[in-house]
C-alpha cells in the first residue's frame, strides 16, 4: 500500500447510491468534480442493494466508496456497508458519505467506522482534497 | 461592456433611452463583469418600453380569468379567494401523520398534502427486504386500505382537498383513496383533491420507478382517464417541475420539461380516444419557486401563457376550462443550506413572495431544518405562518398582478416563454417527451446545469450566504425531528397481521382481475379499487406491475 503522493495509478472511487432513494444530483455532481480532478470514478446509479455495492466495489478493485443518502436510512445501510466490507475481508476500502445526515448522528457514523460525512453545502475542492489525504491507493 | 450588452443596444431605439446608456451609464463603473439570473441569463441594467418592456395588453396579457391568463387564471385571485396553503407533510405510521394534520388544519392550514415514504413510493411493502430502514423515514408508511383509512381518520374527505404525492404506485394510492371513500359512503364525484402521479418526471428527475416509461405513461393516462369518467372534482395528475427544478434544472428548462410533460400525456389520452375537453381541465401543475425573485414570477406568468396558447392553437381546445394553467408551487428544497440554518426563513419568505407574486393557486413552504431532517412542528409553524403574513399583512393580495406591465417583468416573462418553446420544439423533434426521456435528453440537460451550478458555487460566483460568503464556524444548532426505528417494526407487524386475516380466495380473483386489465391493456383503476377492498397490498400490485410492464433499472449515466 502507498500513498497517493508516490501511487502509480490515479485513486479509483465508486460513488453508490443505495437503498431506494433517488436523489442523484449531489452525487452525479460530486462523481464529475472527482474525474475532472483526475479521479477514476465507476458510478453505480441508483437503488442498489448494500450487497450489489461491495460486489461492485471488490470487482472494479477501489480504493474507496462514497455513499450518497438523503432518504434517512443512513443509520442502517451505512452500517451494513461496513459489515459486508468486512465480511468480505474489503476493509481497506474507505468509506466516506454524504447527504442529508444530522449531526448526531454523522458522530454515530464516524464512531462506528465511516470515515467522513459531507454535508449540503460542501465544497467540491473539499472532498477532493480529503480524499487526496485520506484515501490511499492501493498497491 | 460584455458582448451580450452591446448586441442588446441595437434595439434601443428611443433618443433619450440611448442618449443615457452611451453617455451617462457607459462611464459608470459595475461593481462585477457581469449579471446574471440564478439559471445563467445575462440580465439587462434596465428595461424600458424600448427594449423589449412593453407588451400587447389583450394579445399577450388579457385580463385575470381571460386567455392568455397571464395575468392569473380567476378573475378575483386573491381578492375572492387566497391560495391553498398545503404544507407538505408525511412520516412515521399513518397514526404519526395523521397526528400531524390535524395539527396543521388546527393551525389555518387550509388543505392536507401526503408525503409517503420511500418504499411506498417504490412499490415495496414494510416486509419486504427493499424497504429496510426506510419505512416511515422520509414520509408516511402506507401500504393497505387500512394505513390510509387511518392516515385520513377524523377528516373528512368530502370537505379537505388532500394531494397525494406519489408516482409509481399513484394507482395503487388513488385506489386505496377512494376504496376509503367509498367506505365511508362518500359519491366519488365529491372528492376533491390531487394526485402527482406524474411519471415523466420521475424518469427525468426524482427518479421513483417500477417500469419502463411507456407503460408508466400508460397507468399515468388510467388515472386521468378514471377521474374524466368519475371523479370530475379530482386533480388526477399534477405535472410536476419541482423535482425537475431541484435535480439542478434551469428556470426556463423547469418550465419547457414540464410543459412538454403535460403535451405528452395529452397526446398519449388523445390516443385512447379521448376529447380534450373532457380531461384537460384537471390536468394541474406544480412548480418550484427558487431565488430568483423575478425570474420565477416571470415563470409563472409565462407558464400559464404558454400552456395557454399551446391548449388551444396547437390542440385546438374549445372550452377556457382546458386553457388555464392551475398550479401548486412549493419552496426551493435545495435553495436550503445546513449552515445557519435560521437563515432559511429568509429564503422560503421571498421565494413565497414570489409564488404569491406569480398568482399560484396553492402553496408549500420548506421548513427551515429541511436540509437536516424532516421538519419539527415548530419549524412547520414558523413556515405555514410566513404564508399567513404575505397574506394578511404584507397587502400583496390586494391587486391582481401587480408586477403586470412592469417593463423588466413583462421582458422576463417573454423571454423565458420564449427560450421554453424552444426547448420544447427540440423536444417535438425528438417525438415528443416520452422518446426524449427514453433518450435520455433532459436528464443530460439537467445534470450538466446542476455540474455548472456546483462549479458557479465553488467558483464563488453564485453566492449562498452563510456556505461561500458570511460564512462562519461553530454552526448554529436547531432542533431536528427524530423518527423511531420502532416505526418500522410496527409497520412490518401490522403489514403481515393485515395479511394474515385476508380471504386467500377473494384476494387471489381480485388480483388476477388487476393482472388481466393490465395484460389487455385496460384501464386498472376500477378493478384496483375493489381488489384493495379486498386486501390487495401496495406491494402485492406493484408486483404485477413488474410482472406485466418490466422492471426499469437506472441506466446510471453521468
Amino acid at each position: 500500500m502507498m500513498s497517493q503522493g508516490k501511487a502509480t495509478r490515479p485513486v479509483r472511487i465508486l460513488i453508490a447510491k443505495a437503498g431506494l432513494d433517488g436523489h442523484d444530483r449531489g452525487a452525479k455532481v460530486i462523481a464529475r468534480a472527482l474525474r475532472d480532478a483526475g479521479m477514476e470514478v465507476i458510478y453505480t446509479g441508483l437503488h442498489q442493494t448494500v450487497e450489489n455495492i461491495v460486489r461492485a466495489a471488490i470487482q472494479e478493485d477501489v480504493d474507496c466508496i462514497g455513499l450518497s443518502i438523503l432518504s434517512g436510512a443512513h443509520m442502517t445501510l451505512f452500517p451494513e456497508l461496513l459489515k459486508q466490507l468486512k465480511a468480505e475481508k474489503a476493509e481497506d476500502i474507505v468509506v466516506f458519505g454524504g447527504g442529508i445526515v444530522p449531526k448526531d448522528d454523522i458522530e454515530a457514523l464516524l464512531a462506528a467506522g465511516v470515515r467522513q460525512i459531507f454535508i449540503p453545502g460542501t465544497h467540491t475542492k473539499d472532498v477532493v482534497e480529503w480524499i487526496q489525504a485520506n484515501v490511499p491507493v492501493h498497491e | 461592456m460584455t458582448k451580450k450588452r452591446d448586441a442588446a443596444a441595437q434595439f434601443f431605439k428611443s433618443p433619450s433611452y440611448r442618449a443615457w446608456r452611451e453617455k451617462v451609464y457607459a462611464s459608470q463603473r459595475e461593481r462585477k463583469a457581469s449579471f446574471e439570473s440564478i439559471s445563467f441569463r445575462e440580465q439587462p441594467e434596465l428595461v424600458t418600453p424600448e427594449n423589449g418592456g412593453t407588451v400587447d395588453y389583450d394579445r399577450d396579457l388579457g385580463n385575470p380569468g381571460e386567455y392568455p391568463y397571464t395575468r392569473g387564471v380567476q378573475p378575483t385571485m386573491y381578492r375572492g379567494r387566497l391560495w391553498t396553503m398545503r404544507q407538505f407533510a408525511g412520516f412515521g405510521t399513518p397514526e404519526d401523520t395523521n397526528k400531524r394534520f390535524r395539527y396543521l388544519l388546527d393551525h389555518g392550514q387550509t388543505g392536507l398534502s401526503t408525503a409517503f415514504d420511500m418504499p411506498s413510493l417504490m412499490g415495496y411493502d414494510p416486509d419486504s427486504p427493499r424497504a429496510l430502514g426506510e419505512v416511515g423515514r422520509e414520509g408516511v408508511s402506507v401500504a393497505t386500505v387500512e394505513d390510509m383509512d387511518t392516515l385520513f381518520g377524523g377528516i373528512a374527505l368530502d370537505q379537505v382537498t388532500t394531494s397525494m404525492t406519489i408516482n409509481c404506485t399513484a394507482t395503487v394510492a388513488f385506489a386505496f383513496y377512494f376504496a376509503v371513500a367509498r367506505r365511508r359512503g362518500i359519491p366519488f364525484e365529491k372528492i376533491g383533491g390531487t394526485i402527482q402521479n406524474d411519471m415523466l418526471k420521475e424518469f427525468i428527475a426524482q427518479k421513483e420507478w417500477i417500469s419502463p416509461p411507456a407503460p408508466s405513461v400508460k397507468l399515468v393516462c388510467d388515472v386521468i382517464e378514471f377521474c374524466a369518467q368519475s371523479a370530475p372534482k379530482f386533480n388526477p395528475v399534477s405535472i410536476s417541475g419541482y423535482h425537475i427544478r431541484e435535480a439542478g434544472a434551469t428556470a426556463v428548462q423547469e418550465l419547457a420539461f414540464t410543459i412538454a410533460d403535460g403535451l405528452a400525456y395529452v397526446d398519449h389520452c388523445l390516443g385512447r380516444g379521448m376529447k380534450l375537453d373532457d380531461f384537460a381541465p384537471r390536468l394541474s401543475f406544480f412548480f418550484d419557486v427558487h431565488n430568483d425573485f423575478f425570474e420565477e414570477i416571470a415563470k409563472f406568468r409565462a407558464a400559464r401563457r404558454l400552456w395557454a396558447k399551446l391548449m388551444r392553437e396547437r390542440y385546438g381546445a374549445k372550452t377556457d376550462a382546458a386553457c388555464k394553467l392551475r398550479t401548486h408551487a412549493q419552496t426551493a428544497g435545495v435553495s436550503l443550506t445546513a449552515q445557519q440554518p435560521v437563515n432559511n426563513v429568509a429564503r422560503v419568505a421571498m421565494q413565497a413572495l414570489a409564488a404569491v407574486l406569480g398568482g399560484v393557486q396553492s402553496l408549500h413552504t420548506n421548513s427551515m431544518d429541511e436540509t437536516l431532517s424532516l421538519p419539527t412542528e415548530g419549524a412547520v409553524r414558523i413556515a405555514l405562518r410566513t404564508q399567513q403574513i404575505i397574506a394578511e399583512e404584507s397587502g400583496v393580495t390586494n391587486v391582481i398582478d401587480p408586477l403586470g406591465g412592469s417593463y423588466y417583468v413583462e421582458r422576463l416573462t417573454s423571454e423565458v416563454e420564449e427560450e421554453a418553446m424552444r426547448y420544447i420544439r427540440q423536444i417535438d423533434a425528438l417525438g415528443g417527451m416520452l422518446h426524449a426521456v427514453e433518450a435520455g435528453f433532459p436528464q443530460k440537460e439537467i445534470a450538466e446545469a446542476a455540474y455548472q451550478f456546483q462549479l458557479g458555487v465553488d467558483a464563488g460566483e453564485q453566492a449562498i450566504v452563510g456556505v461561500n460568503c458570511h460564512a462562519e464556524g461553530g454552526e448554529q444548532e436547531i432542533p431536528t425531528l427524530k423518527i423511531e426505528h420502532e416505526v418500522e417494526r410496527q409497520q412490518i407487524e401490522r403489514v403481515k397481521e393485515f395479511k394474515a386475516r385476508r380471504d386467500p380466495a377473494a384476494l387471489a380473483a381480485s388480483l388476477s382481475l388487476v393482472e388481466q386489465a393490465c395484460r389487455e391493456n385496460r384501464n386498472v383503476v376500477p378493478v384496483l379499487i375493489d381488489a384493495v377492498e379486498v386486501g390487495a397490498t401496495l406491494g402485492e400490485v406493484s408486483d404485477i406491475y413488474r410482472k406485466v410492464f418490466g422492471v426499469y433499472t437506472d441506466p446510471g449515466m453521468l
